[in-house]
């Protein structure tokens, strides 16, 4: 999502670096680039402003002529300063309340709320044990009860049956009510989208929070939101109450400076964000690991998160290992394949891994793409083991033997070779920029980069 | 749906399209205004000025070349807030003129196919509804394919829609095949001698691969039929999206060819400032806005009604 931002700021730091003493004209170019990138990423005019006098006080002065390094020190400085504003440390879910804890879920049309709020069903059944009910009280948009049914359905949690004609505030009361009759620890109150000036639905959404008096208000925001941001986050902040932010759509390519915006208008946490369409693409958000995706030092504390989640911790360990070392046989890369596969194909592996800013257009010009993977599994899975251990003794009789078994021609096979090849070094250069950044609060930037820390 | 209804009941499309970007028209006019009472026109206002255009969604670039050519033309004279209003209504309005152009499906194509598409949650399936109780206003035969087999409820959506506007709609069970579905829509709207073909598609991410080469195929299928088909593609913007709706038209234009625009939700307080940017890099037709919620809620493009609503003026 930030990967064009990264780019950008690279590209000013890269600058910065190559010059020895930093001046404050220096930082007045910098933060220029800054503040255009910014811009483009969508972050509010009000919050860039802020940000940008924030890092030049902090910037211009003692702090950056003393560091031996000046442009690490900005950058250092735009991180920090970043994860500040992103909010610090995680916030989770809020439950703390007599059973059962209502989460009302509030915001614009089609900003991914009957989604997400399947999404926070699933996660707390699954993770928590919780027993959870959901509902639906957007009587307006045709078939919206019916959708959550039947993400209810799908993910095998209960919704209030729906009883047409029922006006919002009775439909939530009568959940909160059946849920403390049935049992249930958690109910979702899924409300209709509204636009922010909509003083009617604005009217609706306050009355069925009165009427079921939630524990969380989720602010659900599109990642690709631009300056309305900052309307949207204040609009349902002063006439709702807002206890939390749910950004979605992150696994698209927006700049994401609505995640800024938001919550610096707001100044509730983003507490998750929406990775895809699959019911379980929710992730915790953390402002450390964003930020450094930001400024390109990636999110490796995330992959590793997320493939000890999807296969068993020990391989995770095993796999991150190695991709850091860069020693892989053809039998790694083929279980890779299918581990990467489950933690959202190649593309979401390696937008978490640091340095690949840079890469991920050469990436993009070898169009590695999801169905190539399972070729590629394909002519692994035809090579003899000694093969996939020693690919080098892979020559041309070998190579059409493993095109005719795998139903593929030669030159996919050479170019299957060629890209393990090339990825075993991308891997090592990677492994090498960020081992630091497995370590968690170690800011997630390069060992030695701070000298004087 | 019908409180909004009758809340647009009595006004004219104008007075709603001005109605819904009357935040961001508000909080620009009251900028120029601050800008602008006191002083001539210097580099220092320029720059804010180009600020208010940014804060409108224009994006940077855009902002800061409706600002300067303001400049140029007036630098180092009195402007008046309404002055400076006007000349960027009219240079705004000069930028969208070559876009605003009403879909034509008087093409001598029988079924017209019109394939939408769209990010999730854009506003497809309404659009589709909205458009398809304009064509029937004109006495048009419309079928609709509910081509979202994905979303929960998706299908049940657009039906609805096609009884509100008397079309049949041709669906299959969720998770079917939507390439399939809209083959056999085809096949339908033309034996069955119907005017258009409204297809509906399942909200995707620009970025995702798999489901950009699903869309490649649904076009595939309907050229397997009928070559010229589909012979609008319809890429649906949200007016609260920013700057990715470059890389939005971009995309949905190398994989599918996109023919056109419809900007939805414009009602809200967003901007759709990225219109104008848009307008500039893709010169691709803006064929109608969504400016409410009601069914007829869908008007025609009108750039000079669109500038002048963005900057606070009466038509």
């Amino acid at each position: 999502m930030f990967e064009s931002l990264s780019d950008r700021l690279g590209g000013v730091f890269d600058r910065l670096k190559r010059r020895g003493a930093l001046s404050e004209s220096d930082v007045n170019a910098a933060l220029r680039e800054v503040r255009l990138a910014l811009l483009e990423a969508d972050v509010a005019l009000p919050v860039v402003k802020d940000f940008i006098d924030h890092v030049r006080e902090r910037a211009v002065g003692q702090e950056v002529l003393r560091s031996v390094t000046p442009g690490q020190q900005v950058v250092k400085i735009v991180n920090d300063h970043l994860i500040e504003m992103l909010g610090g440390e995680a916030a989770e879910l809020n439950l703390r309340a007599a059973p059962p804890a209502v989460i009302l879920m509030v915001g614009l049309q089609g900003s991914g709320k009957t989604t997400t709020t399947g999404k926070l069903a699933l996660r707390l059944k699954t993770r928590e044990r919780k027993k959870v009910l959901m509902a639906s009280v957007d009587v307006h948009r045709p078939a919206a009860q019916e959708q959550l049914a039947q993400i209810g359905r799908q993910i095998d949690v209960a919704t209030l049956p729906i009883v047409f004609g029922e006006m919002a505030p009775a439909i939530a009361k009568r959940a909160v009510n059946v849920g403390r009759r049935e049992g249930y620890d958690v109910v979702f109150i899924d409300t209709a989208g509204r636009l922010g000036i909509d003083e009617a639905m604005m009217q609706e959404a306050i009355a069925v929070r009165d009427a079921v008096n939630p524990v969380e208000t989720l602010l659900v925001a599109d990642s690709m939101t631009g300056q309305d941001a900052v309307n949207v986050g204040q609009a349902f902040n002063t006439r709702i109450g807002v206890t939390g932010i749910v950004l979605t759509r992150v696994d698209g390519d927006a700049r994401g400076g609505a995640a800024l915006s938001m919550r610096s208008v707001t100044g509730r946490p983003i507490k998750f964000i929406g990775v895809g369409e699959k019911m379980d693409a929710i992730e915790v958000f953390h402002p450390d690991r964003i930020a450094g995706r930001i400024l390109g030092m990636g999110d490796v504390v995330g992959l590793v998160e997320r493939a000890a989640e999807t296969i068993e911790k020990e391989d995770a360990e095993k796999l991150a290992k190695k991709m850091q070392k860069g020693q892989m046989d053809l039998d790694d890369f083929v279980s890779q394949i299918r581990q990467m596969r489950k933690m959202g194909g190649l593309s979401g592996l390696l937008n978490m891994l640091p340095g690949i800013g840079k890469m991920q257009k050469e990436l993009a010009a070898a169009k590695i793409d999801e169905k190539m993977l399972s070729r590629q599994e394909a002519i692994v899975l035809s090579m003899t083991p000694r093969e996939r251990k020693r690919p080098e003794i892979i020559k041309a009789s070998r190579k059409k033997r493993i095109a005719a078994g795998s139903g593929t021609s030669v030159q996919d096979v050479n170019r299957l070779l060629k890209q393990f090849q090339q990825m075993q070094g991308m891997m090592k250069k990677v492994g090498k920029m960020g081992q630091k950044g497995l370590l968690r609060g170690g800011g997630g930037l390069p060992p030695g980069l701070f000298p004087g820390r | 749906m019908s409180e909004s209804d009758n809340e647009n009941g009595g006004r004219g499309w104008f007075g709603r399209l001005r109605a819904g970007l009357s935040k961001t028209s508000g909080r620009l006019t009251e900028g120029i205004s601050r800008i602008f009472t006191h002083r001539k026109l210097d580099e220092e206002s320029i720059e804010e000025l180009e600020e208010l255009l940014i804060m409108a969604d224009l994006g940077p670039a855009t902002a800061a070349r409706i600002a300067d050519n303001l400049g140029k033309r007036r630098f180092n004279q009195e402007i008046s807030p309404e002055e400076v209003r006007q000349a960027l209504a009219e240079d705004i309005a000069a930028i969208l003129e070559p876009v605003a152009q009403p879909i034509d499906i008087e093409r001598g194509h029988s079924p017209h196919v019109i394939l939408v598409v769209g990010v999730n949650g854009s506003g497809k399936t309404t659009t589709i509804g909205k458009l398809a109780a304009a064509l029937r206003a004109e006495g048009k035969r419309v079928m609709l394919a509910a081509g979202d087999t994905f979303r929960a409820a998706a299908v049940e959506q657009l039906k609805i829609w096609g009884e509100r506007t008397g079309c049949p709609v041709v669906s299959r069970a969720a998770g079917a095949d939507a390439a399939g579905l809209v083959f056999d829509a085809y096949s339908k709207a033309r034996d069955e001698g119907y005017d258009v073909l409204l297809i509906d598609t399942a909200g995707r991410l620009h970025n995702k691969a798999n489901l950009m080469a699903e869309l490649e195929k649904i076009v595939r299928v309907i050229r397997k039929q009928d070559e010229s088909a589909p012979h609008d593609v319809l890429l649906v913007l949200d007016a609260t999206v920013g700057q990715n709706a470059h890389a939005q038209v971009k995309t949905f234009g190398e994989m599918v060819s996109v023919t056109g625009l419809v900007v939805t939700k414009l009602d809200g307080t967003a901007k759709g400032g990225v219109l104008v940017g848009l307008a500039e890099a893709f010169k691709l037709p803006v064929h109608a806005v969504g400016v409410g919620e009601g069914i007829d809620d869908l008007n025609l493009f009108d750039p000079s009604d669109f500038a002048r609503g963005l900057m606070g003026l009466e038509r």
